[in-house]
């Protein structure tokens, strides 16, 4: 079976074509996220791509939408609809819009204005408390968002419900558009902040590391009582060295001469097993 | 009498006793929507969500992709206003089968001003896309209204008073189950377009110009969107003019609805609102006094249309 450090090269080199070919998207998000994607769908979640409308499957919401260029990946991978269709990214008259679309097997709800999905992840853990079944409900938020108002009603009403079958995470790659997460609006402290909102929040100082990220998954499923947080230290733009950490890779689209290095980079990282 | 909240709440009452999908959701709002006896009789089936009307559409939005039926029940001035986005997108493009209930529509709440008055979710709502938008005359109205929600899949808005409307329909005397204006007075000479407690009005101005020998069609358009546009042009074609009538701003709502479908055709139209600008201060009678929306402004707009 494929390594999923592996794989996380192989989508991301997906990404990179899908992003260069209709020159738009998201690839910095795309990369910090990829291996929090990949833990959920490879590792974490009941999911099955034969019986996608199954009521007893977890449930996954991308709440930073704009980062659905990795989504679409790894739902191809998955088996949801055929990796051909990624070449239809963004095209005219496609499902394959660039931003979440509850069109496209596999994805629960349309989210792309930020602020949105952990009130949707609210709803959906009450809905299958209710009707007794042992879902699971994901959440995957960019850091940038926690600006949202609404994120902080949706985390009052997760702990005052004690949703312990809620499970948040934060890519927290410290960067949005306009640069910094604590130039733009401070963020620090936190795992406090959510904490003293009555969450579980769990640190993963690698967000980019599967090891990590299971650890942290294990420990967010066996707390009972209270929803949990992943704050998933990642790094926007993992995977190619010119992007790494920098804020003009949110939207960026590489030029060919960038395309090829970064393709460059992310095949050797593949053959290398890093 | 009852407030068309209670009618809706009593029904959902009935129903969700037996179909545990069915859910109420307030935002602090189970008093002022009446539904404390549904929260007490169901407890597992009321869900309050606090004074956060963004997060309560969401959540409602999250669980109907759970499989549940959620009502939300919350002041039509916020419940219009400060979740707009979250009922576009997480209702309306999602396709969530949410229903929202706007209690205390209008001017209901009277002199409490304009952050607490819903002059506008016509407006606001009534272009998102897919979004049904409607208004009951009266708790007969809601109640086979709510009933036919109940049952469908798809998205709703529907706003409703504070206080009891008059009575237009007798018990079991309104079906509201097809989106088809229902004639409340027939009429040949002129014809009045009402929503939600100003049908009651037009009856009674319909009453008054039969006395003067003036027969006047009352329609109870309930669905405003999507709006019977046969019964328009039926209007349109078999009497001289409408008059259009609603607790809502005289623009942007019911009656630049039925403009566009007049648009070339000629035929004279009377809109009775609310102006563009916020309202007098006074109590919901005297407001709605001060702007002609009762029977004599309508019947006094409907005779001039006659004598034209
Ligand atoms: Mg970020």
């Amino acid at each position: 079976m494929e390594e999923l450090r592996e794989k996380a090269c192989r989508l991301r080199l997906q990404v990179l074509d899908m992003v260069c070919s209709k020159k738009g998207g998201h690839i910095g998000g795309d990369f910090s996220e990829m291996e929090i994607l990949l833990q959920l769908y490879c590792r974490e979640m009941n999911i099955d791509a034969a019986r996608p409308d199954a009521p007893e499957r977890d449930r996954f919401i991308l709440s930073k939408g704009h980062s659905v260029e990795a989504l679409y990946a790894v739902l191809a991978d998955r088996g949801f609809f055929p990796a051909e269709e990624l070449s239809c990214y963004l095209s005219f008259g496609g499902r394959l819009v660039g931003h979440p679309n509850n069109q496209v097997p596999g994805i629960e709800m349309n989210t792309g204005s930020l602020g949105h999905g952990l009130s949707l992840g609210v709803g959906m853990a009450l809905a299958a408390r209710l009707r007794g079944l042992g879902s699971r409900t994901y959440v995957l938020m960019g850091d940038g968002e926690l600006a949202e108002g609404s994120v902080w009603e949706a985390a009052m009403a997760a702990s005052h419900y004690g949703l312990d079958s809620l499970c948040a995470t934060v890519d927290r790659n410290g960067l949005q558009i306009s640069g910094s997460t604590e130039d733009v609006m401070r963020l620090e402290p936190l795992a406090e902040r959510f904490r003293s909102f009555g969450w579980n929040a769990i640190e993963v100082p690698d967000g980019n590391d599967f090891a990590q990220l299971g650890a942290a998954y294990a420990l967010a499923r066996s707390t009972k009582g209270r929803p949990s947080v992943v704050i998933a230290h990642t790094v926007k733009g993992r995977g190619v060295s010119f992007m790494e950490g920098r804020a003009k890779w949110h939207h960026g689209v590489p030029a060919e001469a960038e395309r090829l290095a970064a393709a460059g980079e992310l095949e050797a990282a593949m053959r290398d097993g890093r | 009498m009852i407030a068309n909240k209670q009618a809706i709440c009593d029904n959902l009452l009935q129903l969700a006793s037996e179909d545990r999908s069915i859910l109420v959701l307030c935002s602090d709002s189970r008093g002022s929507a009446s539904a404390s006896g549904f929260a007490e009789s169901l407890p597992e089936q009321f869900i309050e969500l606090g004074i956060a009307e963004q997060n309560l559409v969401s959540v409602a939005a999250g669980l109907a992709a759970g499989g549940m039926r959620p009502f939300v029940l919350a002041p039509a001035a916020f419940l219009s206003s400060r979740s707009l986005e979250q009922i576009k997108v997480d209702v309306c493009y999602s396709g969530s089968n949410v229903k929202l209930i706007g209690i205390s529509g209008g001017v209901s709440y009277g002199p409490l001003g304009l952050t607490h008055h819903a002059v506008h979710d016509i407006a606001a709502l009534g272009v998102l896309p897919g979004l049904r938008v409607y208004m009951p005359a009266d708790a007969e109205a809601s109640r086979s209204l709510i009933r036919r929600l109940a049952a469908d899949s798809l998205p709703a808005y529907v706003r409703v008073g504070r206080n009891a409307s008059r009575e237009v329909y007798p018990e079991g005397g309104a079906d509201l189950s097809a989106d088809r204006a229902l004639t409340v007075r027939p009429g040949s000479d002129v014809t009045v377009v009402a929503c939600g407690d100003m049908v009651a009005c037009a009856a009674e101005a319909s009453d008054a110009l039969r006395d003067r020998g003036v027969s006047c069609r009352v329609l109870d358009m309930f669905c405003i969107k999507p709006l019977d546009r046969e019964a328009v042009a039926r209007a349109a074609a078999e009497t001289s003019g409408i008059v259009t009538v609603e607790e809502h701003s005289a623009f942007l709502g019911l009656g630049s609805l039925v403009a566009q479908e007049l648009a070339g055709t000629g035929v004279p139209l009377t809109r009775l609102g609310l102006p563009d600008s916020p309202v007098v201060t006074g109590s919901q009678q005297e407001v709605l006094d001060y702007y002609g929306l009762n029977a004599g402004g309508i019947a006094r707009a409907a005779w001039a249309l006659c004598r034209r």
